[in-house]
Parts: structure tokens; C-alpha cells; sequence
């Protein structure tokens, strides 16, 4: 992979200047998986949601590089069509045969874990040469902070709210990465947009990877998570720190988990920062709060047992 | 102009017509799901993949939403893009048919005309099709095999026609026209081919050193005018359609109308009617001439852009006029079909009597009797003794 330096000397495929809030995780989270392609041709495409709203607003568009939205639920679905026209019309001699391009689609969490999830399961089944990015907020930001199904456990929304009888989301996290890896496609990772040389490297896999590809990235929203906009970063990287969000991998069903410095720390280290947990940390909630420590373990316990299960063969 | 060119005669389907012209038209990408009556275009399409008699990217998505989702990163991206459907699947790709006339892309889709449920029912009716009326789709309604051959033959050049740019969705009656055998004549693929040409995109987003932003994101400053540059560029397509229709006319010997107008010339009562019916309509317009009857049928092949002009030149001078409507109108008065009649002789300051009638919904036999019936329902209308109100045609 380059360093630092060479990175910053590619070309930029996101101008500054759109209209997400300031500190919003997924421009970072943009920025760096294009880095990954290198000086590639990439297309691009967006589900809608904030990343969509805020970089094509007509006539105006944020993208250096080929860019198509259609709809919520279609990213994928989208993709896997100019992919194929690539493939039919190279076919057909109508793109020269040695002219290489990168396709890369996005989604937030809502128009991934959720209203898109079966095009993306189509899409990485029918082997696309793509890559499927989830910029993961944890919410349906775009219409106002509500509760997917990538949502955490306790979590405040404006559809899981917090009142006299129910403390913020009932449900468990659904886990996607594992979903995808069940889909047994050349590639799988999770990644976070504070550990950027991960994020760049998987992005760097992921682009080089004949055939599908996925990865869902931790993207904090400041404006959803009620924390200031300069800790997207910090409260992603705890987002990984406290085991709630592990860096890995599914690369050819190899199972690989990027180590973390230092000690696993308490799960209230991501929380308490955060306005959308603050109930949490009112009397009465103990439980909960233990509660949520113990599906983070049980999660990190998981992941790392798959990743020695599946640990490369020595 | 164009000579005669030469064409075989075949026994077919109105489904192995149109994969027939898909299979000329070689197109770069077909995204496939399987629908009845559509299916038999799609499995008829995939042997020409799998016998190497295309150079096509087959998508074989998991369902219509996505079926027109990748059709339209597929055409954006500058490809020959095709698909088909039916019903269910066409109203399941609902949200995404405003999307392809919305950024212009010149999809070509085939619609086997099929009830909408509930009930579920698998039989012809125009409520699928009719659903997606207003998406900003060219919509072409075939009568038979042979037809629904010609019309895709028209929309795919339409379509990609640099000053339409639009979709086409070309149907063909459920189980009718889509799965009766019939005579049909097929151009041969040479002269097909030529006729076809290759699509030339405008803006493909493939063409990376002139990065383009689609589907981007208008507000209320922009929004509204450029939903009157799609009414238009729709309205527009209506010397492209005719000019192309000849063509294609002149090459195959079969005439092209907006309007087939049979016996309308001097005709008292007409029945106007889409698709299949109408040859049952034509079949008891004939029987009353012989008894004296001016009798007259008004097909409509082109259905968006509506063909009011040639509309109204056909029912000029009728004393009474019927229209036969196949899809609903719950809570209304006139269907579709009925709504656009009357606002064609509005327009044009005809006072014609006009009764709407449904029928055949969900597959209802359609009658000779019950064409009989509206003939002579059209001379009751001519006398006043009976009202316009909307009919359910032969309702147990
Ligand atoms: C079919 C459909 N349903 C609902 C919406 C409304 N909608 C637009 S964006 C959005 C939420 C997007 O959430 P997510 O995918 O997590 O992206 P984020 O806004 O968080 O970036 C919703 C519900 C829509 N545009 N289309
Ligand atoms: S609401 Fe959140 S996700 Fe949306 S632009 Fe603002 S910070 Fe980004
Ligand atoms: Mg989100």
C-alpha cells in the first residue's frame, strides 16, 4: 500500500464544497475507499440518502468522476447494469478491449441493511465485478435520525425512542458483514473510517478483486449521534477499541481480523460520548447497559472465533 | 426510399416475435425475470444467448425492481438495453419507470398485458400496463403477433432516435397475442439489422473522460421545468414515430398507423379499442355492413404520445361512438381509454355521443354478442334513448 504522502498525491474524487453537515463520516468514508483504486478509472454510483442529497444537488455535482444515483434501493441493482453494459459492449467492440474501469457503489445503511438488501444479495450472487461500499451511520439519517436495522441495541432514534416505558432501540444489530460472507463472494471486510490505512488497504483488495466485493465502513453522523463535529474520527476509532465494531476480513474465505494496540476497552467508552445513548447512563438502565457489554462480547468473541476457525493455513 | 425487402413467413407467437426482434437487435444488455405470459420472451432470448446468436450481457436479476434498476445504469452507461414483463413485475418496477423517462434513457421494455391483483388472475387485461401510464413511457399496444414484431421494430429506433431519447414500452395481450400461434412474416436479419442500426449514446456514463453526474438531485428551482421538457420531448416523439413507422412500413410492406381506422371513413358508429379486441370488433363491424350498418373500429396502436388528431379525423362524422375500456377506473367515470376519447372530441368541438364500456378484465371472454350489443347500444345513443354512463360489457 502507499503512504500517507502518495495518497495525498491522487486525484480527489470528491470536491469539497458539497452539502453534508461538517464532519459528516461519509465524504471521509468516500474519500478514502477511492483512494484505494488508485489512479484507476472508477464509476461511481449512491443510494439515496445524505451522501446522494448532498454531492449532486442539479446543477452542481461534487464528483470528479462518473457518477449515477437512481433510487433507494438500488445502488446495487444499479451497478450490476453498467457492469454488464461494460461487459456487453466490450463484447461488441464498442469499448476497447484494453480499456480498464473500477465500479464502485454506495450506500448508507438504511439503503444497505435494509431497503437494499436484496439487490445488493443479487447483485453479489450474480458476480458483478463491483464494489459494494456501506457508509454505516446507524440510522436513517437523510430523513431524519430513524432507526434501521444497523441501528445498536439501546440506541436513541426518532422511530426507537426513549420515554417512560421503552429505553430507545429493543432490537439487536443485524450483522451484515457475516450476511455477505454467507454469500461466499472473493471478498468481505468491515472497516472503519478512523483506522484509514485499513480502510485504504481493504478498499485497495476490494478494487484488485476479480469479481464482487464488499465492505461496510463505520461512518459516524454527528448530527444523528449527538456528538460535536470534530468526533467523528475519535468516536469511530472507539467505535473499534471497545470491540463494538472489529476490523476483518473474508478475503477468499480467509478469516482475518486486524489487531487492535492495547487492551479491549468497556463498551461505555463509545457510548457515554454520545447523545443518542444518554439515557443509558440514567438510574434504573444498569442493566441494559450490562446487557449491551455482553452482545459486544459475545460479538467480538464471535468474530474472532471465526477468524481462527478460518484462519489462513499455515 | 426503401425497396420491399425481403421477409419469411413463419408460424409464431406474439413472445417469439418480439424475442425475434431482440434477437435482430443484438442488444449490449437484457435483464431477465420470469412473469407470465411475459416468460416465454426471456427463455426464448436466453437459447439465442446460450447458441452464441447475440453478443448480449444477460442479467438474470432477482426481481422487476431491480430488473429496472440495472436496466437503467445499463442504458445510462451507453448500452442497447432491453427487458420485458408483465403485471405484478411491471408494478413492482413501478418507482423505476418515472426514473428511466426522467433521465432520458432509451429502455426498451415488452409488457404482455396481464390483470393486476387482487384476485390474482394470469389473463389479459390493460391494468398493469395502464398503472404505468403517466411514467413518461412511449407506449405502443400491439393487435397481434405480427404487430407486436413491428412495434418493437419502431421502438427500439424510436427510442434511441437522438431527438427522443425516451423509453418504449411495447405490449402485447396476455396469452392472446403473446402465446397464440399465428401466420407472421420476419424481415430478414440483414435487412432488420440495417434498419436497426447501433445505438449511438449521448452522454455515456462509461465514457470516463467526460465524467457525467446522473439521476442528481433537483429542487423546487428546477424540479417543474424539467418535467416540462419531458412532456415535450414526449410530446415531440410524434414525427420521430411517424417518419420511423414508415420507414419500417415501406421495408415490410405493412402499413403503420397511430390510428388504424377500419371503416371509419363513413362509418355512423365506431367502437375505438386497443390491442386484440379488435379484431372481434372488426369481425361484427363487418357482419352490420352487410346488413346495411355503417359500422367502424378505431384502433389505437400508439397509445403515449396520444394520437388525438388522427383520433378525431377517424370519428369525424360518426353519430355515436364506443369505447371499449380494459382497465379501471374505481370511484370515476370513463377509463383511459375513455378519458382520452373524450378529450380528443372536446378539443376538437365534437359533440359525438361517447359510452364507455369495461370489459374483458382479468381474461372475460370477449364476445362477438357483446360487440353486437354495444352496435346497437351506439344507435340507441345516436337516438338519446339511452346515456354515456360507464357499462360493464356482458357482467354476470
Ligand atoms: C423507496 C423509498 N423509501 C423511502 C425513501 C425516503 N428516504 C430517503 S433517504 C432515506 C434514509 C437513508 O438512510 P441511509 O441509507 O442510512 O443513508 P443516510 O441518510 O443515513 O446517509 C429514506 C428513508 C425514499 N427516498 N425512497
Ligand atoms: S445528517 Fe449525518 S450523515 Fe447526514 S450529512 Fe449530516 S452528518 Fe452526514
Ligand atoms: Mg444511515
Amino acid at each position: 500500500m502507499a503512504n500517507l504522502k502518495e495518497l495525498s498525491a491522487l486525484p480527489e474524487r470528491l470536491a469539497g464544497g458539497h452539502r453534508l453537515c461538517g464532519g459528516c463520516g461519509a465524504s471521509i468514508c468516500v474519500r478514502q475507499v477511492l483512494m484505494g483504486a488508485g489512479d484507476a478509472d472508477v464509476v461511481c454510483s449512491s443510494a439515496t440518502g445524505c451522501l446522494e442529497v448532498s454531492t449532486t444537488v442539479y446543477p452542481y455535482s461534487s464528483w470528479k468522476t462518473p457518477f449515477i444515483h437512481n433510487a433507494f434501493a438500488n445502488s446495487a441493482a444499479t451497478m450490476s447494469g453498467v457492469e454488464a453494459a461494460y461487459n456487453g459492449l466490450k463484447r461488441a467492440g464498442k469499448i476497447p478491449a484494453d480499456k480498464e474501469i473500477k465500479f464502485c457503489a454506495f450506500g448508507g445503511d438504511g439503503g444497505t441493511y435494509d431497503i437494499g438488501l436484496q439487490s445488493l444479495s443479487g447483485a453479489m450472487e450474480r458476480g458483478h465485478n463491483m464494489v459494494y461500499v456501506c457508509y454505516d451511520n446507524g440510522a436513517y439519517m437523510n430523513t431524519g435520525i430513524q432507526r434501521s436495522s444497523a441501528t445498536p441495541h439501546g440506541a436513541w432514534a426518532t422511530t426507537s425512542e426513549v420515554g417512560s416505558v421503552q429505553q430507545g432501540k429493543q432490537q439487536r444489530r443485524k450483522d451484515l458483514t457475516s450476511i455477505m460472507a454467507a454469500h461466499h463472494i472473493p471478498y468481505v471486510a468491515q472497516a472503519s473510517i478512523s483506522n484509514w490505512r485499513d480502510l485504504v488497504n481493504k478498499a485497495e483488495k476490494a478494487f484488485n478483486t476479480d469479481g464482487p466485493a464488499f465492505i461496510d465502513v463505520m461512518a459516524p453522523c454527528p448530527r444523528g449521534w449527538r456528538i460535536k463535529s470534530d468526533e467523528t474520527v475519535e468516536i469511530a476509532r472507539l467505535a473499534v477499541e471497545t470491540g463494538f465494531w472489529p476490523l476483518f476480513e473474508i478475503d477468499h474465505g480467509v478469516w482475518k481480523m486486524t489487531p487492535v494496540r492495547g487492551e479491549r476497552k468497556p463498551l461505555t467508552e463509545f457510548l457515554k460520548p454520545q447523545g443518542r445513548f444518554k439515557h443509558l447512563f440514567k438510574p434504573g438502565n444498569e442493566q441494559l447497559l450490562e446487557q449491551l457489554q455482553q452482545e459486544c462480547d459475545e460479538y467480538y468473541a464471535y468474530v474472532e472465533r471465526m477468524c481462527s476457525l478460518y484462519a489462513e493455513e499455515k | 426510399m426503401a425497396e420491399r425487402a425481403e421477409q419469411k413467413i413463419v408460424s409464431a407467437t406474439g413472445n417469439m416475435m418480439v424475442t425475434e426482434a431482440f434477437r435482430q437487435a443484438d442488444p449490449d444488455v437484457v435483464c431477465a425475470y420470469p412473469i407470465t405470459p411475459q416468460t416465454t420472451i426471456v427463455e426464448g432470448f436466453a437459447k439465442c444467448v446460450a447458441n452464441g446468436q447475440v453478443h448480449t450481457e444477460f442479467v438474470t436479476v432477482e426481481s422487476e425492481h431491480s430488473s429496472m434498476s440495472a436496466c437503467i445504469g445499463s442504458a445510462q452507461a451507453g448500452a442497447r438495453t432491453f427487458t420485458a414483463t408483465s403485471s405484478q413485475g411491471l408494478a413492482y418496477m413501478y418507482e423505476e419507470l418515472p426514473i428511466a423517462a426522467g433521465m432520458r434513457l432509451p429502455i426498451v421494455m415488452a409488457n404482455a398485458n396481464r390483470a393486476i391483483s387482487a384476485p390474482i388472475n394470469i389473463h389479459c387485461d390493460h391494468s398493469d400496463v395502464m398503472g404505468a401510464r403517466d411514467t413518461g413511457w412511449l407506449l405502443f399496444f400491439a393487435e397481434d403477433a405480427q404487430e407486436a414484431y413491428d412495434n418493437t421494430m419502431i421502438a427500439i429506433r424510436t427510442a434511441e432516435d437522438k431527438d427522443v431519447q425516451l423509453p418504449v414500452m411495447t405490449t402485447l395481450d396476455g396469452f392472446i397475442t403473446t402465446h397464440a400461434m399465428e401466420r407472421a412474416e420476419l424481415m430478414n436479419d440483414e435487412a432488420a439489422k440495417e434498419f436497426l442500426g447501433e445505438r449511438t449514446p449521448l452522454f455515456p456514463l462509461l465514457d470516463t473522460e467526460n465524467p457525467i453526474a446522473a439521476g442528481m438531485f433537483a429542487d423546487q428551482d428546477s424540479y417543474f421545468e424539467l418535467h416540462k421538457a419531458l412532456r415535450d420531448a414526449v410530446t415531440a416523439s410524434k414525427p420521430v414515430i411517424k417518419r420511423i413507422g414508415d420507414e419500417w412500413a415501406e421495408l415490410s410492406g405493412r402499413p403503420f398507423d397511430f390510428v388504424d381506422a377500419w371503416g371509419c371513413d363513413d362509418a355512423d358508429y365506431i367502437i375505438v379499442v386497443l390491442g386484440s379486441a379488435a379484431g372481434n370488433a372488426r369481425h361484427q363491424a363487418r357482419l352490420l355492413r352487410e346488413k346495411g350498418v355503417k359500422a367502424g373500429v378505431a384502433r389505437i396502436r400508439v397509445f403515449r404520445p396520444f394520437p388525438y388528431e388522427e383520433l378525431v379525423a377517424a370519428l369525424h362524422g360518426a353519430k355515436a361512438v364506443a369505447v371499449l375500456d380494459r382497465s379501471e377506473n374505481f370511484g370515476g367515470e370513463y377509463g383511459p381509454v375513455g378519458l382520452e376519447v373524450a378529450t380528443a372530441l372536446y378539443n376538437a368541438k365534437e359533440t359525438i355521443p361517447l359510452k364507455n364500456y369495461m370489459f374483458g378484465l382479468g381474461g372475460h371472454d370477449v364476445t362477438l354478442e357483446q360487440m353486437e350489443q354495444v352496435y346497437e347500444d351506439l344507435e340507441k345513443l345516436a337516438a338519446g334513448t339511452i346515456d354515456g354512463s360507464i357499462e360493464y360489457l356482458g357482467n354476470r
